[in-house]
């Protein structure tokens, strides 16, 4: 992925300064091929400072690609992101979370060493992290609930607290701009919920917070904008009118199950199960 | 004096055992530390190949200068830091797999090596000490090499310690954060390339590999927390080095390999000793309690 990234001469990078009045983020026809196909075509839109938008989509939809271009760690083949007016990758504002089975969790790091990675942009090279950086780490530990674990080993952490050790990265670095890919696969509706108020506390700070996600439903009424992806981007705006069954069709085709309850229509989802688990719940159809 | 301190200090009257045991000490404090990455980023077949891999430039030192060994240091160095930029450029460059594309330098440089040794005469004696160390006849001027470079190798991690977390780690966070991660990765190629011509002469070409990675390993098992097992890879390295030496002196076995044994050996113990342990506490009870 990092072999197609713009690459800086200087070695110390601080960022660039914000440009006034520019959207946080403003995504341009942007289209990314892998090996002929694409995954992502011609997608556009722009998020104002301090939204909260669930990204959901079927698996390969491009939820993934889409946030390592505005992270700026992959160049799209066409198209253009700017953030508050600037290339992605002249910002050290961007965090980007990866799925839980991107991470090496046997990694021999504590759960504040991996916080503190967050601050390295604003150390600079060759600095060392100074007590107002780890007093940094502590509060935003504690923001997050995570104040106990402060020398856990990160394996030692629930699926939740490690999701959340990631937002209290975010927060030290300052980070403006979230991208969180698939926090909440296989977590406990308790886990979720703290996660929730975590996402909170960023929003709090006017921090924009974009997530990649299948629960429909959790999408619907956690998030204020959700956005439906399947390589081209279906429909951006408030869940409840983006959800709508033709959009939920065209997004999960054959994968998805419309079930009309009296008012209300059920949509299940089958993608977030690997292929050859498919399921039980084929006989819902109705 | 007592037995044992006569055991211990008896071989320190031969200066070749002297200057043995310094080397093995630098060798294991060096290859412990670049060691300690090669195992967190699963490298181990990267610098097994590397070892093999400068060979020829070895080869080529050694043809030029009818043996001296300085000029042959320079010629590994230089072969092993360009062999190391090469596989990280043609793994990026084609569609070769990386391991594919590391095996196919490995094994073309490591013939080519023994084909130039082969071409003088009494070869076997002078490619077994390229090919498993010959740490005894390490010389004042090889020490002072061994020192100046093992200095460098250490203080760069140091000097790059969070830089280097953060990348093998998380490369995306790295390039988020718009570190040079492209100049990193080649810095720690680098510094594997430089460790491994640092410690050619004590355990050789061949049984590098060890040095590199199973010390490293065996911190692993015992600590949760990075610079901790990267002190105790070099403790137990340099550790390893002193009594393999003693055991090589005593037993006499090629010096290398009884160091290279004697690592393999710790490793064993420690991870036996974690496995009792986890036995142990699974159990939830003394195993000789629990019938």
């Amino acid at each position: 992925m990092v072999t197609a990234e713009r690459r800086k001469p200087n070695l110390i990078h601080r960022g660039i300064p914000h440009q006034p009045g520019t959207p946080i983020l403003d995504v341009s026809r942007v289209s990314v091929r892998y090996n002929g196909r694409y995954a992502l075509e011609d997608v556009s839109f722009q998020l104002s400072s301090g939204d909260r938008v669930a990204v959901v989509g079927p698996n390969g939809a491009g939820k993934s690609t889409l946030f390592k271009v505005i992270a700026g760690v992959l160049e799209p083949n066409s198209g253009t992101v700017q953030v508050y007016g600037g290339g992605p990758g002249a910002h050290i504002c961007i965090a980007y979370v990866p799925q839980r089975t991107q991470v090496d969790w046997d990694f021999p790091v504590s759960v504040a060493d991996v916080v503190m990675m967050g601050r390295i942009g604003k150390i600079g090279l060759f600095g060392w992290p100074k007590t107002k950086d780890w007093d940094f780490v502590r509060q935003s530990l504690q923001v997050v609930g995570l104040a106990d674990l402060v020398h856990r080993q990160i394996s030692e952490l629930s699926g939740g607290q490690q999701q959340r050790m990631f937002i209290a990265r975010a927060l030290v670095q300052e980070a403006e701009l979230m991208l969180m890919d698939e926090p909440l696969t296989g977590l406990d509706l308790t886990s979720q919920e703290i996660i929730f108020q975590s996402l909170e506390e960023l929003g709090k700070r006017g921090v924009t917070v974009l997530v990649a996600m299948h629960d429909l439903k959790s999408a619907a009424e956690q998030f204020d904008l959700a956005m439906l992806l399947n390589r081209r981007l279906l429909g951006f705006g408030k869940p409840e009118e983006i959800f709508t069954p033709e959009h939920l069709v065209e997004a999960y085709g054959d994968h998805l199950h419309i079930v009309h309850t009296g008012e209300q229509i059920l949509a299940l989802s089958d993608t977030c199960c690997d292929k050859g688990d498919q399921p039980a719940l084929k006989g819902v159809k109705g | 004096m007592s037995l044992f301190s006569d055991l211990i200090l008896a071989p320190l009257n031969y200066p070749f055992m002297v200057r043995g045991l310094l080397a093995a000490i630098m060798v294991g404090i060096v290859c412990a530390t670049v060691g300690t990455y090669i195992v967190l980023r699963g490298m181990a077949f990267f610098g097994d190949a590397l070892a093999h891999a400068i060979l020829p430039g070895i080869a080529v030192g050694y043809l030029a200068s009818g043996g001296v060994r300085e000029p042959i240091f320079w010629w590994g160095l230089l072969t092993a830091i360009l062999t190391s930029l090469g596989i990280g450029a043609i793994s990026r460059a084609t569609k070769i797999k990386e391991d594919t594309a590391i095996g196919i330098i490995f094994a073309g440089m490591f013939a080519l090596g023994i084909a130039l040794i082969s071409t003088v005469r009494s070869y076997t004696v002078d490619l077994t000490h390229f090919l498993f160390g010959d740490v005894l006849g390490v010389s004042t001027g090889d020490l002072l090499l061994t020192g100046i470079f093992a200095s460098l190798v250490i203080l760069t991690v140091l000097l790059f310690y969070k830089e280097f977390l953060v990348l093998s780690f998380d490369p995306v966070l790295a390039a988020t954060l718009r570190l040079p991660d492209r100049f990193f990765e080649y810095l720690l190629l680098v510094l594997v390339a430089v460790t491994i011509v640092v410690s050619l002469q004590t355990v050789g070409v061949a049984l590098m590999v060890a040095m590199l990675v199973t010390p490293a390993a065996t911190a692993f098992l015992l600590t949760r927390r990075l610079p901790v097992m990267m002190a105790l890879a070099a403790l137990i390295g340099s550790g390893s080095g002193i009594l393999g030496l003693y055991l090589s002196y005593y037993l006499n076995l090629a010096s290398g390999a009884a160091i290279v044994l004697t690592c393999t050996g710790v490793f064993l113990l420690v991870w036996l000793g974690r496995t009792l342990k986890s036995i142990i506490q699974d159990r939830g009870l003394h195993p000789l309690l629990s019938d």
